[in-house]
């Protein structure tokens, strides 16, 4: 039951990151790249029309990890309030600048939106990035000091950084070296995604120049995902046990190299939904080989004396997990059936389209 | 510890109050535009059709802050109630999780084909897509009514040794007996939000004298839905959930009604009068004799505790602020009806498109609901106090054990000044909508 429900959440947070994801893309790219007001308006339209309705998908793994696992929910929400709430805040900031910017034609107002979506974006996935990074890094569960717990054991709390910004620290804070390695993989990631997603639904000028850009950006990526690989094996020497345990894992790996390999042909690659089918590989398979090298670990602890959290010991009662197996068939038809109704009423380029509100 | 849940509770009471401003003119008007798009199927009068459509111009700037408002309200469960969420999050886990997985999808998906399919999908499947806009908001509110509930009146749990409920009968969670009042005031009080700021916009175009075949569609459709649903949130639902409170949170129920002394026989209803908490009465109070005690019970003479019957600590904790939002929350749903019903009364003579005073006067009324709704919310919560599952688990032992009233105090100026700037602006837009007014169908 644990190892389903885990499965689920981790499934809807990655179509989260998919479509959502290239929302974020579409404003890091819109940051950099995009110059005439043409340009602008097509990109930020490629993301206003989704971003709503992509969110859901953050909603609906939120509620599912409260219901499954209620200890791991209350634990990392309160240990990372202070980088929660600020997401919180960009989500708002990257909303209303989407939303905002095309009711008032003045040259004034479209600027403080779109900078307010571009930048709200980066961040965003910066911080996306960060909290996979404290993920697999782990934190000082029980908040110990000096060898005693000071919370119970399964609570934390974690400073934006500490002095050291070192993972080794033994206390670590949300943002260190290694972190922000993390958090600038997953920007380069979603930049990526989000101009491959441009591509596909635009007819924006800068189309043919965001092609090489992919391919700039792809070789970034290699570069970083070695560089962190070893950073990561520097930091916890046993970090690809469970792949030796269980190769069969190796194949989330795969996804993602062959993604990250596709995306260099990416000058020659004539039907655009391809490069989008590449990049979403990566996503796909970055957040599931990670996840998998720690599995049935959620939360490693830094310190020795308290254990980890694991999918078991902070799941919710059998009965409460089974039942909602019935509801949750149901919904989870529905989610997709929503998703491919929605798709295919606004396939196509949305240069032309109308938006109405 | 006491500062801390200071912060923690302000916080949590700011955004959510803030929150519910707009899914209750969405849950209400979603019903209004699938009436305009069910009245041009009949009729087919475009004037019908752009209603519908200026009306979801309205709704869909309500639902953008809706769901950036909501989304903070997720969270909080986790970061600033985690000891809450650890211990009922496998019980109300469940509603939130099926409202996330339902409604919402329902509703966003919906709204997206609502906005842009109309060509596309010609106008009985455009009709559709509305009515399922419509049943996605009323299915939010009634997880989210269902979640509420729980805590108002536990059910279908089990307690283990160390402190975390278990569900042991999940159908419990709906057929709560909590629930279905609840749900219904609720649903029928965002109805009336929505009649009334239909009403005030048809006011404003014919006092304005702009748009004025709308503005009096507007108004007569918000007047006619204002007084059912005015009648509906006081009677029978608002009467149901009164004597629901009464049977299940009789602590509750006399700091509602300020009664400070169990009388004999028979409790008077006090309509006007200032809670002294030092002399433990009421000053300048204005009372009915027996009037309570027959609402509540339908005996003139039935005994009903008053605060004296209660220890210090199982009595709500802010008895004047309780008390105030339940005599505002019944004193504005009176007066309502009471508008209402002269407007109706002018309609049916005809005078009421001419009839100035009354105009200037519901074109006004439109914040009063909104207080209502919100004075609710606070009879509601107050009312609960000191618990967070009512008899069960207490505030204070709810609270994240590890954020600090420091961190607290930060998050709560930054959602703050944040949601100042979003109201601001939200103002702005829907200022500009109604300015614009509903575009005549292109051709
Ligand atoms: C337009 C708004 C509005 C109006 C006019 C009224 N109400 Fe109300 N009331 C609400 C909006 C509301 C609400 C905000 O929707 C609440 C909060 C929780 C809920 O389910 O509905 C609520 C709750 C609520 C409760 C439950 C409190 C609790 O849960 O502890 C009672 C006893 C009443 N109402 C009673 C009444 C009565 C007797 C009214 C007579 C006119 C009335 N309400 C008018
Ligand atoms: C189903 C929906 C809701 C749930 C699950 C819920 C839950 C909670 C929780 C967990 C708290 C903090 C703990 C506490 O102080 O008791 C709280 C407090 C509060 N809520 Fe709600 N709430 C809901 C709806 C609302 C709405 C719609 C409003 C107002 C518009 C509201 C007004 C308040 C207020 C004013 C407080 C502070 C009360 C106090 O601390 O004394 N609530 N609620
Ligand atoms: C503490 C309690 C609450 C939580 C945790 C909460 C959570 C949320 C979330 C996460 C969203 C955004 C969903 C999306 O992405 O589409 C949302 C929107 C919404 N909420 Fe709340 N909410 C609460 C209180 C309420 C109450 C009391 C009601 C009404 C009874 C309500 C009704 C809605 C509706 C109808 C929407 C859809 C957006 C809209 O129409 O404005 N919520 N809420």
């Amino acid at each position: 039951m644990e190892v389903f429900w885990y499965t689920m959440i981790a499934m809807v947070l990655v179509v989260f990151f998919i479509l959502d994801g290239y929302d974020f893309g579409a404003g890091i790219i819109h940051l950099f790249f995009a110059k005439s007001e043409k340009d602008k308006e097509v990109i930020a339209k490629s993301a206003g029309l989704f971003w709503d309705s992509n969110e859901v998908w953050l909603v609906a793994a939120g509620g599912m990890l409260f219901m499954a696992f209620p200890t791991f929910y209350a634990s990392v929400f309160s240990g990372f309030y202070l980088p929660l709430i600020i997401v919180l805040w960009l989500i708002i900031f990257r909303a209303i600048g989407l939303e905002f910017r095309s009711q008032f034609n003045y040259q004034m107002w479209k600027a403080i939106w779109d900078k307010s979506f571009g930048i709200s974006s980066l961040f965003l996935a910066l911080f996306f990035g960060i909290a996979l990074g404290n993920i697999v890094r782990g934190v000082n569960l029980g908040s110990t000091s000096n060898g005693i717990s000071v919370h119970e054991a399964h609570y934390f709390f974690l400073p934006l950084w500490d002095s050291t910004f070192s993972p080794l620290s033994g206390t670590p804070g949300v943002i260190d070296w290694f972190t922000i390695v993390i958090g600038l993989i997953t920007v380069v990631t979603l930049a990526i995604h989000g101009a491959n997603w441009i591509i596909l639904k635009t007819n924006s000028s800068i189309n043919l120049q965001l092609k090489s850009v992919i391919f700039k950006l792809n070789i970034a990526l290699s570069l970083l995902t070695i560089f962190s690989l070893s950073l990561w094996l520097m930091i916890n020497p046993d970090a690809l046990d469970n792949f030796m345990e269980k190769p069969w894992l190796l194949i989330f790996t795969v996804i993602y190299f062959s993604g990250v390999f596709g995306l260099f042909f990416i000058k020659k690659i004539k039907k655009d939904i391809y490069g989008f089918i590449l990049s979403s590989l990566i996503i796909v398979g970055g957040i599931t080989s990670t996840l998998a090298s720690i599995f049935p670990v959620i939360l490693p602890s830094t310190n020795s004396i308290n254990g980890p959290l694991t999918i078991y010991n902070t799941a919710a009662h059998e009965y409460g997990l089974s039942i909602a197996l019935n509801w949750f068939v149901v919904g989870f038809i529905l989610l997709f059936v929503y998703l491919i109704v929605q798709k295919r009423l606004m396939g196509g380029k949305i240069d032309h389209m109308d938006y109405g509100h | 510890m006491e500062d801390m849940i200071f912060y923690d509770r302000l916080q949590f009471a700011f955004t959510i109050t803030f929150h519910y401003l707009f899914p209750q003119l969405t849950m209400g008007l979603s019903l209004i535009i699938v009436f305009f798009k069910w009245k041009y199927l009949r009729k087919k009068e475009e004037k019908h059709n752009d209603s519908a459509k200026f009306f979801m111009k309205i709704f869909a700037i309500n639902f953008t802050m809706g769901v950036v408002t909501g989304i903070p309200m997720e969270f909080q469960f986790g970061t600033n109630w985690a000891k809450f969420s650890e211990l009922t999050g496998g019980i109300i886990g469940q509603t939130l999780a099926m409202e996330g997985v339902f409604s919402f999808f329902l509703e966003s998906s919906f709204l997206a084909l609502f906005i842009f399919g109309e060509k596309l999908m010609g106008q009985k499947l455009h009709f559709l897509t509305g009515f399922l806009v419509f049943l996605g908001s009323w299915a939010s509110g009634y997880f989210i009514l269902a979640t509420n509930a729980w805590m108002q009146h536990p059910v279908g749990y089990e307690i283990l040794d160390n402190g975390v409920f278990v569900l042991k009968n999940f159908s419990a969670l709906f057929s709560n007996p909590w629930l279905l009042p609840a749900f219904l005031h609720n649903q029928f009080a965002s109805v009336v939000t929505s009649s009334f700021v239909v009403a005030s916009i048809g006011a404003f175009y014919i006092l304005s004298e702009k748009n004025i075949e709308y503005g009096k569609l507007f108004l007569k459709t918000g007047v006619i839905f204002g007084l059912v649903s005015s009648l509906l949130v006081a009677f029978p639902t608002g009467d149901w959930n009164a004597k629901n409170v009464a049977k299940y949170q009789p602590a509750a129920f006399a700091a509602m009604e300020g009664i400070f002394e169990t009388e004999e026989a028979g409790s008077e209803i006090v309509l006007i009068g200032q809670p002294d908490m030092v002399e433990k009465k009421l000053d300048n109070k204005i009372a009915v004799p027996k009037i309570l005690s027959f609402l509540t019970h339908g005996e003139w003479d039935k005994q009903i505790p008053g605060m004296d019957q209660f220890k210090e600590d199982e009595l709500p904790t802010n008895i004047p602020a309780l008390y105030y939002s339940y005599h505002i929350m019944v004193g504005l749903g009176t007066i309502f009806i009471g508008i209402m019903v002269l407007a109706v009364f002018f309609l049916r003579k005809e005078k009421l498109y001419t009839f100035k005073p009354l105009l200037w006067t519901i074109m006004f009324l439109f914040p009063f609901p909104y207080i209502a709704n919100t004075t609710g919310w606070y009879v509601a919560e107050l009312g609960r106090q000191p618990y967070l599952v009512y008899g069960l688990l207490r505030t204070v032992d709810g609270v994240s054990p590890t954020v600090s009233s420091g961190n607290t105090l930060f998050t709560l100026l930054g959602f703050v000044g944040l949601y100042i700037l979003l109201g601001l602006l939200f103002l702005l837009l829907v200022g500009k909508t109604i300015y614009q007014g509903p575009e005549p169908q292109k051709h």
